[in-house]
């Protein structure tokens, strides 16, 4: 065994002194915003690798940073996706239905109307995008700031809303937080509040699709403070060890509610870094640009489908936002870093980019914005007549026992009567539902 | 008094077979992969070598790689692919080597595969088999000789299932891998090469000359929830599962105690109605589990037959477990709930 240089002086006093490094954000609330050490690649300089390459391929992709959007509001360089103006139509039509349903239903949080609700401001690239690069049977495995997966897979609004209210008409009976959606319909599975868990599930789905030798694939989504969560890492072993046909993207918004990227690791590395040790494929995309977002699903789509393996991307993106409505951001960063985030916002850019090709204009704009409001707040009073939280227009409360095993238990049975004396006494011998 | 065994349907009964607990878990898992394509069986060690206690020995090779795999040492990664798996419409029998093994992916059981029906409505379940060897008097030293049931009864959406022997195992085994709830199955490994008298010195029975080690051939089930009574009886009731059913058997012939053995087999779902019954017919209850005391199955099954037997009771409830301490390796034989222990219990509970 080594002794220690001065091995001589007492215990703990090594040269020199040890010391913890306990990572610390470039700035926080009042200081001035320094983005320079965010590096900013050139738009459609990055090499845009065979979807069968083998993994190691990417290494260069998992510390550049993939954008195919120019300042010039053109798409760049063999990441463009070439697609056609309906369709980047479509996609922004997509993202402004998204920003209206979040302005709305954070309103609604602060009118009482729910508990809880969480924006995805200048991430909806990163679902919506990616979501349209996927087959729409394509398994999703999403976490809770994706609702513009379902709103590009046509999701219905009114049940989203029903969801997010727990009222009679929620399909999911009232039990989930809200925004903790699940529509089988949809391909698009029951998100978890604990972190990280949907990640070796999407895993051992799409294993379970290559076994039946299915050709849908699955994706999930997970944030980069949560890449700490022993679970993404199982996943990522499973995922390269199987060859499974999943994609696992990690949204790096910067943020994990007051937590710097810094204390999930960014320090050291990149999240598409974590990649290499496991022998998966790479990537790390400008998340703003919805252009490059689209490229890169597609691209690992088209990897796993063709059985050439597993992708991790990491999107790089900002949490323009608080985490959700419990969290005020103001308290741990600086205001102006929403301001001067270099990457922009993702829908402006996207809108840019049609206006420049000749394809939009700032009235088209104006007046997509409006419907998309108009059809939030339609919906929102389609589903208001369902009631909000906590008006008494709640599942019938025997649904409560529910659905906890395939049948009812004794002691279930039990408890459920139980719960009905006390409704009868409550309700004064009226009808208890 | 409802026993709970069926009459096997579609067994051959003629074709009868002696097997230990380990044959009879493979010969579940054959039959459950040969009869139903979407029984998927994954583990450490299971493909190829057929698992440490060779309870999957011989099924990858006859069903193939995709069937029957080894998996990455991560119980978390097992259980969660899993749980995507059996969302998917897959019916997974993931093994997790040791019980003791499955706190890393216990999240993944209890908030995930055991939630994942009610959170959603219905729109996804986990039908899915955790099978896990578990308890001591292997010298298998505190961490391969934990009895974490009480922990997974504890959870709303789980099923705890513990066979005692092979018969029961197999048609236990069955049962679990068709059921659409997420099972765990516990299997005792004291018992997998035959019963257990609870003398440690004494060598062991192997399950050649046991009737409970007649398996017939072929499918056939043993429904969840039911109890099998083990000896009918007057003077006591006893609740016990898993090793501890044999060990409670052997000290109750030795003492030539009239007792009533009752098999819990499912802990989750419990016969309630079983267990009330006898404990009234006897009006005397010894409770006897392998694992630490406090807050163990046993205080569970106390305050369910003192809430439902009180005035039939003659003699406080009883209850013989392991200490609570970790399961030390080589004092393992003063841990370990013994005929001593379980004798003391009995006299108590006879003399009041
Ligand atoms: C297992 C677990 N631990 C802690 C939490 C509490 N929690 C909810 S969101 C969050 C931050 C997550 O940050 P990140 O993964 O970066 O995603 P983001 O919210 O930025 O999209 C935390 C700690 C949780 N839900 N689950």
């Amino acid at each position: 065994m080594a002794d220690r240089p001065d091995a001589d002086r007492e215990a703990g006093a090594n040269k020199p002194a040890l010391r913890l490094h306990v990572p610390e954000p470039k700035s926080r609330p009042g200081d001035t915003v320094d983005f320079s050490h965010v590096p900013v690649s050139q738009p459609g300089k990055q090499p845009r690798p065979d979807e069968a390459c083998d993994a190691r391929e990417t290494e260069g992709l998992c510390h550049d940073l993939i954008r195919v959007l120019g300042d010039d509001d053109r798409a760049h360089g063999p990441w463009d996706p070439k697609l056609d103006p309906d369709t980047l139509r479509t996609m922004l039509g997509h993202f402004a239905l998204v920003r209206a349903f979040d302005e709305r239903m954070f309103r609604g949080q602060r009118q009482g109307k729910t508990s809880f609700y969480m924006k995805c401001t200048g991430e909806e690239a990163t679902s919506v995008s990616a979501a349209m690069a996927l087959a729409s049977d394509d398994m999703v495995f999403p976490s809770y700031r994706q609702q513009g997966v379902l709103i590009a897979r046509g999701y219905d609004l009114v049940e989203m809303i029903n969801q997010i209210y727990s009222n009679k008409g929620d399909k999911l009976k009232g039990r989930q937080l809200p925004i903790m959606y699940s529509s089988r319909e949809h391909s698009f599975f029951s998100i978890s509040g604990n972190l990280a868990t949907q990640t070796p599930q999407a895993v051992g789905w799409a294993m379970a699709s290559a076994i039946k030798g299915d050709s849908r694939i699955a994706a999930t989504w997970v944030g980069e403070g949560s890449t700490a969560e022993g679970d993404f890492h199982s996943a990522c072993t499973f995922a390269t060890v199987y060859n499974a046909p999943v994609i696992l993207n990690v949204i790096n918004n910067q943020w994990a509610i007051s937590s710097f990227s810094g204390f999930a690791g960014s320090e050291r590395t990149t999240f598409a870094a974590r990649a290499l040790g496991y022998g998966l494929a790479g990537l790390r995309v400008d998340g703003n640009d919805a252009l490059a977002v689209y490229a890169a699903q597609r691209w690992a789509a088209n990897r796993a489908r063709a059985n050439a393996g597993p992708t991790l991307i990491e999107y790089f993106t900002y949490r323009a936002e608080g985490h959700s409505t419990s969290d005020d951001p103001t308290g741990y960063r600086s205001a102006q870093e929403r301001e001067e985030w270099p990457l922009g916002d993702p829908v402006m850019r996207l809108k840019n980019h049609l206006i420049a090709l000749g394809e939009w204009d700032e009235d088209r704009q104006t007046e997509m914005d409006r419907e998309a409001a108009e059809r939030v707040k339609a919906a929102t009073k389609e589903a208001e007549k369902n009631g909000i939280l906590g008006h008494g227009m709640h599942q019938p409360f025997r649904t409560m026992f529910e659905d906890v095993f395939e049948e009812l238990p004794w002691n279930l049975k039990e408890q459920a009567e139980q719960a009905t004396r006390e409704r009868l006494i409550k309700f004064n011998g009226g009808r208890p539902k | 008094m409802s026993t709970g065994v069926t009459e096997p349907k579609g067994a051959n009964n003629d074709t009868v077979r002696r097997l230990n607990m380990i044959e009879a878990i493979n010969d579940a898992l054959d039959i459950m992969l040969e009869r139903d394509p979407d029984v998927i069986v994954l583990g450490e060690d299971v493909g190829y070598f057929g698992g440490v206690f060779r309870c999957t020995a011989g099924l990858q090779e006859k069903h193939g790689k995709t069937r029957v795999f080894d998996t990455p040492i991560s119980e978390c990664g097992i259980i969660g692919v899993a749980v995507g798996m059996g969302a998917y419409g897959l019916r997974p029998v993931p093994e997790i080597q040791f019980a003791d093994y499955i706190y890393p992916g216990l999240d993944q059981l209890v908030s995930e595969a055991a939630r994942l029906r009610y959170r959603s409505a219905t729109e996804y379940i986990a039908p899915m088999t955790v099978r896990t060897p578990f308890g001591g008097g292997i010298f298998g030293g505190q961490t391969h000789s934990q009895s974490p049931e009480a922990l997974f009864t504890h959870v709303s959406g789980l099923k705890t299932v513990i066979p005692s022997t092979p018969y029961d195992a197999k048609g236990l085994l069955i049962s679990c891998i068709e059921d659409n709830d997420p099972v765990i199955f516990f299997e005792p490994k004291r018992i997998y090469n035959g019963p257990f008298s609870g003398y440690y010195d004494k060598p062991a029975e192997p399950w050649k000359r046991h009737p409970q080690s007649e398996v017939p051939e072929g499918y056939y089930r043993i429904p969840l929830g039911k109890a099998r009574t083990v000896t009918e009886g007057e003077a006591l009731t006893v609740l016990a599962y898993g090793t501890m059913v044999h060990v409670a058997e052997s000290v109750c012939r030795e003492k030539g105690v009239d007792a009533e053995i009752l098999d819990l087999r499912t802990l989750a779902p419990l016969d309630i109605e079983a267990i009330e019954a006898s404990v009234k017919k006897t009006g005397r209850c010894l409770i006897v589990h392998e694992a630490t005391r406090t807050s163990g199955f046993g205080a569970e099954l106390s305050a369910l037959v003192t809430e439902r037997c009180f005035y039939h009771l003659e003699a406080p409830v009883e209850r013989v477990t392991g200490f609570d301490t970790p399961y030390p390796h080589s004092l393992e034989w003063a841990y370990f709930p013994g005929p001593i222990r379980i004798g003391e219990a009995i006299d108590q509970l006879l003399s009041e």
